[in-house]
């Protein structure tokens, strides 16, 4: 990323695939869980951890070897954002969303511009946002209002973006857009827009319960660019084979993060009971016990989604599958349900230590983070699709 | 009516597309022409009333619903048993 002063920030260590997880875990834990109660407080983007993610050639970890980046697997990434997301939610939700743009970039773009981007991102660890939602089309980000302007020597476009996630800190933003002004709302495609040709006009503040580090204000983006930089791929195919599921996936291994370590603070807050009285079971035991079930779930359901996903990649007509994408669905809405629950049972465990702010036991940023999961994407919208798609559904 | 002229009567009334029906040629990308997931699915449920049968799990997908050969070839293979 360049968001530093001196320029791009360079690659310090390129961390091979295999070691991504825990390169993330030990950042995690150095740099994104020491900020993250400076982060909350003052809403602001985690810039130490998204550079320290880049020192370590982490922004490329999901780009293949023959661009220069790590080609690891999402298993691995998603080991490595539950361990960012139980010290920092917000950190986590960056580079997860940055990775998201990352797997459509790399599944879907097949132009020279977009090529010899991917190598760009790598040697300069660019950082990825994203716009898809727009004002007038009531929150379905499956259609566009604005029209991609084809001229002579490339395209324009201009987007009201009611959100772009940490917009003023990317390096390049993924839009989507109607494929021309005469395309019908629902034919769209996705492009690269870059400086300097790419100019953004901050709407509004983002003052919200959680997730406060993604900085997620609206902006009116203003863009021109080289044809090669509109990806191959209609958006909806790209939407229902990579960016759905993916984002889906990315999502629920950081709550889980959150989960997981509100359990941790439970189980340290009983285990603290415990030795005060030897030989004495806690209270609050039994509920510690009964959670950590129901963290168990919740970690086996991400893990064999993410095996699902894997298994499907390559496999168009198995990830367009009513199956599947009811599957991813119903993942969103069980992962960030679970998540509130979690962190619910271990406030009643810790009591009123995880209610102070200034307790060791506090809870209160991963209860307002973990609120967010629902609304971000309303889970009424995504039930909805879900229960348009059962429609269709059939036993396999 | 024909299997034709049934499955552009299904495209009109649940297509939702920008374009009139008539205008479509056999191969013209229909998702291309504005029909949704969602129109699709409507689609994919009149066509088995009015075909009166139920597609498999292996035809509900995009490329099936993509033109109007696509849906004929698949009404065909579920309706030839």
């Amino acid at each position: 990323m360049t968001a530093t002063a001196e320029g791009t920030t360079p690659i310090v260590i390129r961390t091979p695939a295999g070691q991504v997880a825990a390169r993330m875990a030990a950042v995690a834990d150095a740099v994104a869980g020491p900020a993250a109660v400076s982060v909350d407080a003052e809403a602001r983007f985690p810039s130490e951890t998204i550079e320290a993610l880049a020192a370590e050639g982490l922004l490329s970890a999901l780009v293949p070897a023959e661009f220069g980046g790590a080609g690891a697997t999402l298993a691995e990434v998603s080991q490595g954002l539950v361990s960012l997301g139980k010290r920092c939610a917000s950190s986590a939700m960056v580079l997860a969303m940055h990775h998201i743009q990352v797997a459509c970039l790399v599944r879907h773009g097949r132009t020279d511009t977009l090529r010899d981007f991917l190598r760009e991102l790598v040697d300069d660890q660019l950082l990825l946002a994203s716009a898809t939602t727009e004002v007038g089309t009531g929150g379905d980000v499956g259609s566009s209002v604005c029209a991609l302007v084809v001229e002579v020597d490339g395209f324009r476009v201009e987007k009201q973006a009611p959100v772009i996630s940490y917009a003023s800190n990317a390096d390049a933003i993924l839009v989507t857009t109607r494929r021309s002004a005469d395309s019908p709302a629902s034919d769209q495609v996705l492009v690269l827009c870059r400086p300097p040709g790419l100019e953004l006009e901050q709407v509004g503040e983002w003052n919200t319960l959680g997730f406060r580090g993604t900085c997620s204000t609206g902006f009116f983006l203003r863009a021109t660019g080289p044809l090669g930089a509109v990806l191959d791929d209609p958006y909806g195919e790209i939407s229902r084979e990579t960016m759905l599921p993916f984002a889906h996936l990315v999502w629920s291994s950081l709550w889980l993060g959150i989960a997981t370590d509100a359990v941790d603070q439970a189980r340290r807050f009983v285990q603290a009971e415990a030795r005060k009285k030897p030989g004495t079971l806690p209270p609050a035991a039994l509920r510690l016990a009964e959670v950590t079930s129901v963290l168990q779930q919740f970690t086996d359901m991400v893990r064999s989604a993410v095996a699902r996903f894997e298994e499907f990649q390559d496999d168009p007509d198995r990830l367009t599958s009513v199956g599947f994408g009811v599957g991813m669905n119903s993942l969103k809405v069980s992962a960030s349900t679970l998540v509130v629950d979690v962190v619910r049972e271990c406030m009643l465990i810790c009591g009123l230590a995880s209610y102070r702010l200034d307790s060791p036991f506090s809870l209160g940023r991963h209860l307002r983070d973990a609120m967010g999961a629902s609304l971000m994407v309303n889970n009424d919208r995504i039930l909805a699709h879900n229960a348009q798609m059962l429609l269709a559904q059939r036993s396999e | 009516m024909s299997i034709d002229e049934t499955i552009r009567q299904v495209l009109a009334d649940h297509g939702r597309l920008a374009i009139p029906v008539e205008t479509l040629a056999d191969d013209t990308d229909l998702f291309g022409a504005g029909m949704t997931s969602h129109a699709s699915v409507n689609v994919m449920l009149a066509l088995e009333d009015a075909f009166d049968f139920e597609f498999t799990e292996s035809m509900l997908k995009k490329s099936t619903f993509e033109s109007i050969s696509s849906i004929r070839d698949g009404v065909a293979q579920m309706t030839e048993v």
